[in-house]
């Protein structure tokens, strides 16, 4: 966890928006073992995939598409900053507040039977939640389909 | 092994939530902005997650909702950095307060 946080504060402060991203990828690996302390096995694996795999090296083209990672000399951030920072303590603060002020319900899942296994997993995906999951295959067509004509040569 | 208390996941998830929102706030670069929002989708999983290990419905559930985010994170970044290249084409830069087309 701590990892984690490190990461990404690494990830929103970093001047260099090329180990931004790397810092990013550190956060997400932190994630997926917080996956998988929580029994979560296929979702640690699937962020793995996607976010470190996929996401991380769209992003990283896209960086080398726009502009040059040497010119460190831009400035990285906007005047809102101490703004910015206020408002993120005070909301992490109420936040703080409500989380320790609610009655959470004691650990009821750590019974063995009680895991998601991948193939309970895959069971309630193509059973109880079908209909978004051919709903998503449709968004997932249609945003391959936008996103090449959105980034082609001579559109707009 | 012990596991590890809920409020633990839940105030993990707040604070990166906090930073990306900080993050998305105070970055002048595009690609920077849609990195903090990926670090908030992700506290959001966690939460989903941790909530779906410790109440006591399907333990299926919440993992499946953080597929489908997952899923939709990936497609959002897609269209945003296709937007981000267009936008570079047009206007040769991707900082936000240098992206005035719309002011009037």
């Amino acid at each position: 966890m701590g990892i984690s946080l490190i990461a990404g504060v690494a990830t929103v402060t970093l001047p260099n928006i090329f180990h931004a991203t790397l810092s990013l990828v550190a956060a997400l690996l932190g994630i997926a073992g917080i996956y998988l302390i929580l029994h979560a096995e296929f979702l640690a694996v699937i962020q793995v995939l996607l976010y470190v795999g996929a996401v991380v090296t769209l992003i990283i083209f896209a960086i080398m598409l726009t502009e040059g990672i040497s010119n460190k000399t831009i400035a990285q951030r906007n005047k809102l900053g101490p703004a910015a920072v206020g408002g993120a303590v005070v909301f992490l603060a109420a936040l703080w507040g409500v989380i320790r002020s609610t009655p959470w319900p004691i650990q009821g899942g750590t019974s063995e039977n009680s895991y998601a296994t991948l193939a309970s997993l895959a069971g309630s995906l193509l059973g109880d939640y079908i209909f978004p999951f051919e709903v998503i295959s449709v968004i997932l067509i249609a945003v391959l389909i936008g996103a090449i004509v959105i980034a082609k040569k001579d559109s707009v | 092994m012990m596991p590890v208390p809920l409020q633990h996941f839940l105030f993990f998830a707040a604070a990166l939530f906090v930073i990306g929102v900080y993050g998305a706030l105070v970055r002048r670069n595009i690609i920077g902005i849609l990195l903090s929002i990926e670090l908030i989708v992700n506290a959001v999983n966690v939460n989903l997650v941790a909530f779906s290990r410790s109440t006591s419905l399907a333990p299926e559930t919440g993992q499946i909702f953080a597929l489908f985010i997952i899923a939709m994170a990936a497609a959002a970044v897609a269209v945003g950095l296709a937007i981000v290249l267009a936008l570079f084409r047009i206007r040769k830069t991707i900082f936000t307060d240098q992206i005035d087309l719309l002011k009037g």
